[in-house]
């Protein structure tokens, strides 16, 4: 395998409802602006572009099968190869990860990662009810499908193992819709508090509405190349690109029905030892296996031993309050069962921002600067993508040309990770990325 | 749609929610709509958006697990346990995922306790008129996984983490509907 880097990414604004255009138009917004940055027109790009991966969930949400191409044309990509990739919630980190094996394994030198999701397309209870489809239809499903009431069973055993608390979670909250508040991308722009968290409408116990991601139309572009395929792309437009080298990515399974996750020993990172988890059982429906099985193997190819030293920031899949506060764990960041003191301590919080909360360790690891699913929005397909576009802007210091401020700016980054996550924790990815 | 504030006649309203008629996504029917003359105002023009319709009637079969339905049918909770390492499974698998040999079905016993729960004040449209219902997930001692039920008999609107632990019996639907709702769970 051959070294990848990102060089260039978009997105389109992420908002309830996009009538104004269907899929395709939504997807040439992100990748025009992908373009724009890497200073080429299409016309000129589409004679270096050697392929792309197409990421979008639900063909339910779609009611049009074959989107992909649908896409791939419109963007004046044919007749080049494509496929699509489909993975719940990680579809766009999968996406992602897919063009990554498209250059590392020198069959192309440059490739287009592009993703989308319109939810719009049906009411939010219609939503709720196609997404739980994505739960077992036999035996889950029929019970009273509803994803946001599966998360909150998960946290609740969460609660019941390790003290974790409503008002930890509501932290989480007032991060992302804070950091949120400086992103022009994001859905929701909020300033809260952790009474506001907690006075919203329940939704499941113990999450309420501000405790949980809403759903958007919205869409996403990367490109990826080889040391090749920059050397193409510098040579067309007269520019040096500032590419960000991805230098691990690791996926994880497990089980579709939760009922079913097993109850054993934790999966151990470098730096933890069996001693420090003596007779908790792992991962039950408190922990996810494959966010773990996907950080110790991205962590590992990138040759990190103590993710909290060497990494500067963490975009992760925060659908729920709850499930970022799991996330840490299962990325290492803390241990497991710590996860609602290491951000009630204000680690994961930008140390440069006032959020109302007396915090006493802000910024040591900033999650999700961007807002994260919570406040950016979460048009499935288009998310892990997203994800990797304020990663990439991060790694380059141009969090300002593309905000408009710099208040999101993690200073000196030098190395994020990327966490893409689908439903329960049955596929997880993440992805690490190194100033170039 | 008719039932867009979130349904259920006993979904306590929060001093959150603004005073408002509901919304409804039942619109209306149009034979027209203006166009001008200058076809270069076109890219101004709002978007058209029809409401379709869409009804799909699926054969699903529950196939190797069908003894389960079969079971709840006969006020028997079905588990199923791995021929070769004991592994047991509350909701069936008939392969082990352990160590990937055939499972045989046993009887569960009718009284388990409460692992995890949560109160849905919100779902799936077709569950909307249920809430707030209470899901929680069913334990054994000895049996390795755990199986998703409802929990009836407790209030919705006084949750606790007690409820973890809580002992839970069994009872079947007298009129079986052939779904895993045909058994759900009350205070033991």
């Amino acid at each position: 395998m051959r070294p990848v880097y990102m060089v260039s990414g978009g997105v389109s604004k992420f908002t309830k409802a996009r009538p104004d255009v269907t899929f395709q138009p939504m997807v040439k917004e992100a990748y025009d602006y992908a373009l724009k940055d890497l200073g080429l027109e299409h016309p000129r790009f589409v004679e270096i572009v050697d392929g792309s991966v197409a990421s979008y969930f639900s063909d339910h949400f779609q009611r049009q099968l074959m989107s992909g191409i649908m896409v791939q044309d419109y963007l004046g990509l044919c007749p080049k190869p494509s496929h699509r990739v489909e993975g719940g919630g990680a579809t766009g980190g999968l996406c992602f990860q897919e063009a990554w094996k498209s250059v590392a394994s020198g069959l192309m030198d440059v490739c287009v990662a592009y993703g989308f999701e319109t939810m719009s397309h049906v009411n939010t209870w219609k939503g709720n009810e196609f997404i739980a489809l994505a739960s077992d239809v036999s035996f889950d499903y029929p019970v009273g499908g509803f994803y946001s009431g599966y998360y909150a069973m998960m946290v609740v055993r969460h609660m019941k193992e390790f003290g974790t608390t409503v008002e930890q979670m509501a932290h989480v909250s007032v991060k992302n819709h804070n950091n949120a508040f400086h992103n022009p991308y994001a859905q929701k722009r909020l300033r809260l508090t952790i009474d506001d968290v907690r006075r919203a409408p329940m939704v499941a116990w113990p999450l309420t509405r501000l405790d949980i991601c809403v759903m958007s139309d919205g869409a996403a572009a990367t490109i990826l190349a080889s040391e090749e395929g920059i050397s193409k792309l510098e040579k067309a437009s007269g520019k040096r690109l500032k590419p960000a080298k991805i230098i691990g990515i690791g996926r994880g399974t497990d089980a579709m029905r939760m009922a079913d996750r097993p109850h054993r020993k934790v999966l151990l990172l470098p730096h933890e030892r069996a001693s420090d988890y003596r007779g908790l059982k792992y991962p039950g429906i408190h922990s996810f296996r494959a966010g773990r099985m996907a950080s110790k193997l991205a962590y590992e190819m990138a040759g990190i031993a103590y993710p909290m030293k060497e990494l500067d920031f963490i975009e992760l899949h925060d659908a729920y309050t709850s499930s970022e506060i799991q996330t840490y764990e299962d990325m290492g960041l803390c241990k497991y069962g710590e996860g609602g003191r290491w951000v009630e301590e204000g680690n994961p919080f930008l140390p440069n921002l006032d959020y109302g909360l007396p915090l006493k360790k802000p910024g040591t690891l900033p999650v999700n600067p961007s807002g994260g699913l919570i406040a950016c929005g979460h048009p499935v397909g288009a998310t892990g993508l997203m994800q990797a576009v304020f990663a990439l802007w991060q790694l380059q210091g141009s969090i300002k040309k593309h905000f408009g401020n710099d208040r999101l700016q993690v200073k000196g980054a030098r190395r994020g990770a990327i966490h893409s996550h689908a439903g329960t924790g049955t596929y997880v990815t993440v992805t690490i990325m190194e100033k170039g | 749609m008719a039932d867009a504030k979130g349904g259920g006649a006993n979904r306590k309203p929060t001093n959150e929610e603004p005073v408002a008629l509901p919304e409804t996504d039942d619109g209306t029917i149009l034979f027209n709509v203006p166009f001008p003359k200058d076809l270069a105002q076109l890219k101004a023009m709002a978007p058209i958006i029809l409401k379709q319709p869409y009804q799909i009637d699926y054969l699903h079969s529950y196939g190797q697990d069908s003894p389960f339905f079969a079971g709840l049918a006969n006020g028997k909770l079905l588990g199923t346990a791995c021929t070769k390492c004991g592994y047991k499974y509350a909701t069936p698998k008939l392969h082990c995922m352990d160590c990937g040999s055939e499972c045989d079905w046993f009887e569960l016993p009718q009284v388990g306790a409460v692992h995890t729960f949560t109160v849905c004040h919100f779902g799936g449209e077709e569950f909307l008129k249920e809430t707030p219902f209470v899901l929680i997930l069913v334990e054994w001692p000895g049996v390795d996984t755990l199986f998703l039920s409802r929990l009836l008999g407790v209030d919705p609107h006084s949750p606790s983490l007690d409820w973890v632990g809580m002992k839970v019996q069994a009872k079947f639907r007298r009129l079986s509907k052939f779904k895993p709702t045909d058994v759900y769970f009350v205070p033991a």
